[in-house]
């Protein structure tokens, strides 16, 4: 099963915006992404209340895992998602 | 009268009969459910209410921060495991509002757990049960008051939903209960500029229509004053906005000495009227979500534009402001442990020397195609010998005022060494914070250390304002504490030259300078500097200037 680990990048952690944009984009997803944050049972990707009850940090470990056609696909697209810095800059 | 206390969280004064919120609904008592699937449609369409009455609140939301959490908040409503969990609730016997308020329970013990950031979040989870279970039991939406005339809105703590659609001329001022100085209530209220105080317990023992007055800088809340105070406080309101609003012209004290009032801009589009200049120059935008670093052609483009704007001008550039605590994907770094004390800013140029020198031959092209007065900066800079290298690469780029930010102690101990090499020091007051604070600024938790008037802060900014004075080089600030006015007194009073802030904070910082001498900012700066606690250093500060300016009638042309 196609599964992958990253360290969240967002400067405020998988809190608002960054979360925000990471569900939206899980939803979009063909097959059913679930994220799970050390050994905490894996939650759906695309359920906002789920990724926020996270309480992902940045640098928090995060493993994304997902089954079926276009399971590859959809795990990398989140993971890259989520290495990145979701927040606006500041100073 | 009754004096209460909580933290000011927005400054200015505000007066009038106190409202508060709506209260949330009450949950009935649980009754047998003899038709499950008429509630799992009543939570249904409680979502669908919910969601849209929340999206449109984020539609008209005039605040991008507002409308940020509201959508969010959308999103919860509609999560489907937040209906599935309801269903699996009212196949176990709840009804409904009980059902929801039972599974958003649960994650709002997952968000306390979490602390932090989240912890503060809780109320956002709060607010959204309250609609839903309103919406169960058609009672009306909870939210803000509408007396019909501009009253003080008070409540335990306000949610994005109640807060989004403020008006600033209807509600005067706003006071809660909880909260903190970091919660949404106060930066929505610094945002909206309405005055407010958070964390004042007392006052939800006020009854609704009783008068009260606000003071947003000390935190002071007085419950039963007169209706002449409440005129009085308000039309000193009006009169300083006006005053503000007419504001125009150079940064300066009362005796014209020069303190540079300039922006803090990530782009040409955040020049919001008229500035002296720019003191910080963010050239991050630029290099985000990229795999490539930008080419010198598009970077001369992009600083070319800000530069054409103000013709003439002083506009002091920062160089890349990244690295592992803000990583870049064509920086390649290795993920460290510990972010904020690795490979950032300037130190990105020991492992990408090219990153740096690209910059630096892109912002000296953009310089020579305008007459723009153009400096550049490096941030995270903690030696004199990292001055040292730095300047001689911008002097190589034939840029000729280079200087260096000030963010770690090791640098602001040792201001005097580092302005041999640099042309000048700008202090960035947040990361310094973090630094000398060992807090890391995202902790809400650890607010009160990140708190500007930390005496140990002034004590490295005054530092910084005195190695500038003696070597005759220019000591600025490009931290959030520059755009506090009563912070802004005593870094003049220091010796520090400029003050960058947000375009928007200037007028009031201007006014501030504009009532006091030099004089009597040193006077002031002496006061903080010698006060044993952040609140002693704000009240001695505060006190001072009060008292200064209430001596005579204050214009600012």
């Amino acid at each position: 099963m196609p599964t992958r680990t990253v360290l969240v990048g967002s400067a405020s952690g998988l809190h608002a915006r960054p979360a925000a944009l990471f569900v939206a984009e899980a939803a979009k997803q063909p097959v059913l992404v679930t994220i799970r944050s050390g050994d905490k049972k894996p939650v759906p990707a695309r359920s906002m209340l789920a990724v926020l009850s996270l309480g992902a940090k940045k640098g928090t470990e995060v493993t994304l895992e997902a089954d079926g056609d276009g399971a590859q696909a959809a795990v990398d697209t989140l993971a890259e998602l989520l290495e990145r810095d979701l927040d606006a800059v500041d100073a | 009268m009754r004096e209460l206390r909580g933290i000011g969280a927005s400054p200015g004064g505000a007066a009038g009969p106190v409202y508060r919120l709506a209260p949330p609904p009450a949950l009935p008592p649980l009754v047998e459910t003899v038709d499950p699937e008429a509630e799992k449609t009543a939570v249904r369409a409680a979502a669908v209410a919910v969601a849209a009455d929340l999206a449109r609140r984020a539609d008209t939301a005039l605040d991008a921060t507002a409308a940020e959490v509201l959508r969010a908040q959308v999103m919860m409503a509609q999560d489907e495991t937040l209906i599935d969990a309801a269903d699996i609730a009212i196949d176990g016997g709840a009804d409904a509002p009980h059902a929801i308020t039972d599974v958003l329970a649960g994650h709002r013990a997952a968000f306390e757990a979490a602390g932090g950031y989240l912890a503060e979040r809780v109320s956002d989870l709060d607010d959204l049960r309250d609609r839903l279970v309103a919406a169960c039991l058609g009672q009306p939406m909870p939210g803000v008051p509408d007396p019909g005339h501009p009253y003080l809105l008070i409540a335990r703590d306000l949610a994005p939903a109640d807060t989004a659609g403020l008006e600033p001329g209807l509600v005067l001022g706003l006071i809660t209960a909880e909260g903190g100085p970091t919660s949404h209530t106060a930066i929505l209220a610094r945002t909206l500029g309405i005055p407010a105080v958070v964390r004042c317990p007392g006052i939800l023992d006020v009854t609704d229509g009783a008068l009260a007055s606000l003071d947003g800088t000390n935190g002071v809340v007085v419950a039963g004053v007169s209706a002449e105070t409440v005129t009085t406080v308000n039309a000193d309101r009006l009169a300083e906005i006006e005053r503000r609003a007419r504001s125009r012209g150079p940064g300066r004290t009362a005796d014209g000495h020069p303190v540079a009032l300039l922006a803090n801009i990530g782009s040409a589009r955040d020049l919001t009227g008229e500035v002296e200049g720019v003191g910080l120059f963010r050239t991050e935008l630029l290099y985000l979500d990229r795999s490539d670093p930008p080419s010198h052609e598009e970077q001369v483009t992009a600083y070319r534009d800000v530069f054409a704007a103000l013709p003439g001008r002083k506009i002091v550039v920062r160089t890349l402001d990244a690295g592992a605590d803000k990583p870049l994907p064509f920086l390649r770094l290795a993920v460290e442990p510990n972010p904020a004390l690795g490979i950032r800013g300037l130190r990105v140029a020991r492992q990408t020397p090219s990153v740096l020198t690209t910059q630096l031959a892109a912002i000296s092209a953009a310089a020579a195609a305008t007459d723009a007065d153009v400096w550049v900066m490096a941030p995270m800079v903690a030696t004199a010998a990292e001055a040292a290298a730095f300047t001689e690469s911008c002097r190589e780029h034939g840029l000729p005022t280079a200087g260096v930010m000030i963010e770690v102690p090791a640098a602001a101990l040792r201001a005097s060494q580092v302005l041999r090499h640099a042309d000048f020091l700008s202090v960035g007051t947040n990361d310094l914070s973090q630094y000398t604070f060992a807090a890391d600024r995202m902790c809400g938790d650890l607010a009160d250390l990140l708190d500007p008037w930390q005496p140990a802060l002034i004590a490295l900014l005054a530092v910084c304002a005195t190695a500038g004075v003696e070597a005759g080089k220019p000591v600025g600030v490009c931290g959030e504490s520059a755009a506090d006015p009563d912070f802004a007194l005593v870094l003049a009073g220091l010796g520090i030259t400029s003050l960058s802030m947000a375009p928007r904070s200037i007028p009031v910082v201007r006014e501030s300078l504009a009532a006091h001498t030099l004089h009597e900012c040193r006077q002031i700066a002496e006061a903080a500097l010698a006060a044993p606690s952040p609140e002693a250093a704000r009240a001695a500060a505060v006190g001072a200037s009060r008292q200064l300016r209430s001596g005579d009638g204050v214009s600012v042309r």
